[in-house]
């Protein structure tokens, strides 16, 4: 006896609908709101209050919304450097730790170039950061250039390196003198980026993550450099054939996606929290992966997904704050976004047919 | 009476009609031949069948009963396969194990039982195979009979074969009919797509010729000529190029091989101390049976094959080992046989025409878009290409693309040509193109090395023919003492001539 088939088959199409993309965030607001309302539920708590706080209410006032701008600064950065990578073929996992390898360049500048000028104190910091980022990508980069190692195996793993690194500087030769606290000395007044608008935490990262895209865009689409990364990534073969150094375009394209990443960890540490701290980054270099991916490896495309992980990393923090439920509830809410996100792209490509 | 009809089928891609209402009929037990140039629907008119595209109209009956197939799988439910030139194997697996993936239902695979079944299902359909060897170890052909087998394990009675032929070697083609006509015979029902009109003459037994989307007709293989065939498909009744023989009384040898060797994927030698030099305006023709290290040779020259011994000359220039942008300068114009090795696919074609001279097209590591976008127009008039500028590659018919690496490569007028299979899966008009391409670019004075393994094509535009067999050149010959029957002796190795 044949077993009872499901009535209805998912069936790859290959053109997704155009008039689908606009509603493709709002079927994950709504499929997330469904997955995660029973949750809010139990913590005794109105579940449309829940998201009027997570979503809205973020763009309701000046300041929540250029917190929003905040959270998304360091985002931008880490999907940039992720996406250089990817459009080349180059599986970056590990922009956490490049983010690190920048934020450890910049809280030692920002002590050595304490009378230094601000004006040529910050480029140096975003320069040694970059270097910082790119040194540490290079590893893996050479070992994927030249003996074909996976460099998702050795991307991770450095990030697991970095992060006792980090563990061992702020425990060991940075421990905070006058605190005692695991966290690096704070950096000279005249290294912290300046404020966009003042009295907010809206810093000069903002920009650099703003120039980040605007550089992303111009060299994928304007220069020969761009057209070279996207036929490495899109056919090895084909592109060697063609006469393209595979091996120089993807060791290039791996270090400054390095660099970039490590730019990231240098707004983090000059602009918000002015010291090396252990959980510096929330994720960022993780949150770049799924940034670069929703974006469609392009630079409008990464720039608005960063404004919408900005957006719900503050709503869930506003969550809590104002309604007095375990601020996990906002990261359960966060993290199965998430999920919902990646499988609505994914299922963006597929219709549900009735079967024959 | 039909196992499948297809009754007014259209598939448009945006403004491109690919299929416009198509009638075709199959009926059980016969091998049915889809003939048409490049780009004239065939291929579509079977992702329709097989569930891979959506017709935006028309009826689709198996055996009699309306059907709607969404995708591969419904296809096979309804006992359709689908073999294509690119296989779907997972190469470290066995063949049984490739055979039964994703059919076999119980969660914990019993291998000696699998291969029982797989070694069943090969005898009883006549598909000679091994179910324990390793996919990776097999020959093209090998890999295809695994498919087919796949196909038929899933109980399909209707196979689609799109250009099967096209990669495989004359045995291999032997085989595979062989194979065919006793699938015929248990009642299997075959349609069968080729652009090489003596295979479909010789096994199919009706055939359906399609044109610009639309069917030109149906008619009984016995009851056409292939010049009557050909003429439904291109709409006119001329073929072939013809080369005038030039004076090439003081030749002056532009590409030379010297004593080249080179080792083939497994680390075995595979060029054994090949020499020959092709001189100014002249077609040396490499011919021999596939397989006999014709393309590694290409690739030894073309730069993507280290040699292990010996020297490349380009007008006495050393370029041994180069790599393909240094070729590219040295005048060296490679067409790479596999198109989806030669091309990204994913790009547009504009982006493929300039990647080769990426450079020239670069201000300050600007791309000139006007520039780029100008020489792309130009490129595709010239060549007749049929496509826009930024179209996706892959969207393009087969002979469209190869059309693209052409004028590529063409557009440089180099001075060396290495044109390794041109003619592969284009259909005859496209085929003619590619030809008197070639024979012009002899006149204006490359040198151009041709190897085909199409006896006619090699004796149609060579001025010398060079045999291969076993990685050696086993004989060369200029085209007037050139005979089919003195070329066929030395390419199947029993005479060797220098
Ligand atoms: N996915 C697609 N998107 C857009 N156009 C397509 C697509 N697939 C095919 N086409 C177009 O449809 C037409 C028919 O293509 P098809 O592949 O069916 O030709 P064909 O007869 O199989 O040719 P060939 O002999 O070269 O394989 C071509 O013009 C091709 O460019
Ligand atoms: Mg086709």
């Amino acid at each position: 006896m044949e077993a009872k088939r499901f009535p209805y088959q998912l069936v790859k199409s290959n053109t997704p609908p155009l008039w689908m993309r606009p509603l493709i965030p709002v079927l994950i607001l709504l499929t997330t709101f469904l997955i995660t309302a029973g949750l809010i539920l139990t913590a005794q708590a109105n579940p449309f209050r829940a998201y009027y706080f997570f979503l809205i209410s973020p763009l309701s006032s000046q300041v929540s919304f250029l917190e929003v701008l905040v959270k998304s600064t360091p985002l931008m950065l880490t999907g940039v450097a992720v996406t250089f990578a990817f459009a080349t073929g180059y599986y970056n996992i590990g922009a956490e730790g490049q983010l690190y390898a920048g934020a450890i360049a910049a809280a030692w500048l920002g002590i050595v170039l304490g009378g230094v000028p601000a004006a040529i104190a910050i480029p140096l910091m975003i320069i040694g950061g970059f270097l910082a980022g790119m040194a540490w990508a290079l590893i893996p980069a050479l070992l994927k250039v030249r003996l074909a190692v996976d460099e998702v195996v050795t991307t991770l793993l450095m990030n697991s390196i970095m992060a006792y690194i980090v563990s061992a500087i702020l425990n060991g030769p940075w421990r905070d003198p006058t605190s005692g606290w695991p966290q690096s000395p704070e950096i000279a007044e005249n290294t912290m980026f300046f404020k966009l608008i003042p009295r907010s935490r809206l810093h000069f990262g903002f920009i650099v993550g703003i120039v980040a895209i605007a550089v992303l865009w111009f060299i994928l689409t304007q220069t020969s450099f761009g057209l070279k990364m996207r036929a490495v990534g899109l056919g090895k073969p084909a592109a060697q054939f063609a006469g393209i150094n595979v091996g120089r375009t993807t060791l290039l394209a791996a270090l400054i996606s390095g660099g970039i990443a490590g730019i990231a960890g240098v707004s983090e540490v000059a602009g918000i929290q002015y010291h090396l701290i252990g959980d510096l980054s929330a994720n960022y270099g993780y949150t770049g992966v799924i940034i670069a991916t929703l974006g469609g490896l392009n630079a409008i495309g990464v720039f608005v997904a960063s404004l919408f992980f900005g957006l719900i990393d503050t709503g869930a923090q506003t969550v809590s704050r104002a309604m007095g439920v375990p601020v996990y509830l906002g990261q359960v809410t966060q993290a199965v976004m998430l999920l919902v996100a990646l499988g609505m792209y994914l299922l963006q490509r597929y219709r549900i047919v009735r079967r024959a | 009476m039909f196992i499948v009809e297809m009754q007014s089928i259209t598939k448009r891609f945006g403004d491109l009609l690919a299929n416009d209402h198509v009638n075709f009929e199959l009926r059980k037990g016969e091998i049915h031949a889809l003939l048409g140039e490049n780009g004239a629907g065939k291929t579509t008119l079977m992702r329709v069948l097989y569930g891979l595209y959506h017709p935006d109209s028309g009826v689709i009956k198996v055996k009699d009963r309306p059907v709607v197939i969404h995708s591969p799988k419904d296809a096979i439910q309804l006992g359709i396969g689908m073999v294509t030139q690119h296989f779907a194997l997972v190469p470290p697996l066995t063949v049984a194990e490739n055979v039964v993936l994703g059919y076999q239902n119980s969660f914990v695979l019993n291998q000696a039982q699998i291969e029982e079944s797989v070694a069943e299902a090969a005898r009883r359909f006549g598909v000679e195979i091994n179910p324990k060897a390793i996919v990776r170890h097999l020959s093209v052909g090998q890999r295809q009979r695994v498919e087919i087998l796949k196909a038929l394990y899933r109980n399909a009675e209707i196979l689609i074969l799109d250009e099967p032929t096209a990669v495989l070697i004359p045995q291999e083609v032997e085989a595979l009919f062989e194979t065919l006509n006793h699938l015929k015979q248990e009642g299997l029902s075959v349609v069968f797509i080729s652009h090489k009109l003596h295979e479909v003459t010789q096994i199919t037994d009706r055939i359906t010729v399609l044109r610009d989307g639309r069917v030109v007709g149906t008619v009984n293989t016995t009851e056409v000529t292939q010049k009557e065939v050909a003429a439904m498909m291109v709409g006119r009744e001329t073929f072939g190029v013809s080369r005038i023989d030039t004076d090439t009384s003081d030749p002056k040898p532009v590409l030379e091989i010297i004593d080249l060797c080179a080792n083939d994927d497994k680390n075995l030698p595979v060029l054994k101390n090949i020499s020959f030099a092709v001189s100014e305006g002249e077609i040396l023709g490499i011919a021999g049976v596939g397989g006999n290290g014709q393309k590694e040779l290409a690739e030894t020259i073309c730069g993507v094959r280290r040699p292990t011994a010996g020297k490349v000359l380009v007008e006495g220039q050393d370029v041994t080992g180069k790599s393909p942008s240094d070729l590219t300068r040295a005048g060296l114009g490679r067409i790479p046989e596999d198109r989806h090795e030669g091309m990204v696919i994913h790009l547009t074609v504009t982006e493929n025409l300039v990647l080769e001279h990426l450079d020239e097209f670069t201000r300050n590591g600007m791309l000139d878009h006007k520039a780029i976008r100008q020489y792309a127009d130009d490129l595709i008039q010239k060549f007749q290409i049929k496509a826009k500028p930024n179209d996706i590659t892959r969207t393009l018919s087969g002979g469209n693309m190869q059309k693209v690496l052409l004028a590529r490569v063409l557009a440089r007028n180099p001075k060396v040509i290495i044109a390794p299979q041109p003619t592969r899966g284009l259909d005859i008009g496209a085929t003619d193109y590619v030809r008197q391409q070639l024979l012009e670019q002899r006149q204006r004075g490359a040198a151009i090395l041709l190897i085909s393994e199409d006896l006619d094509e090699i004796l149609a535009l060579s001025d010398r023919i060079a045999v291969m067999y076993e990685g050696e050149i086993v004989g060369t010959l200029p085209a007037s003492e050139a005979t089919p029957e003195r070329l066929g002796l030395l390419m199947s190795g029993a005479v060797k001539e220098h």
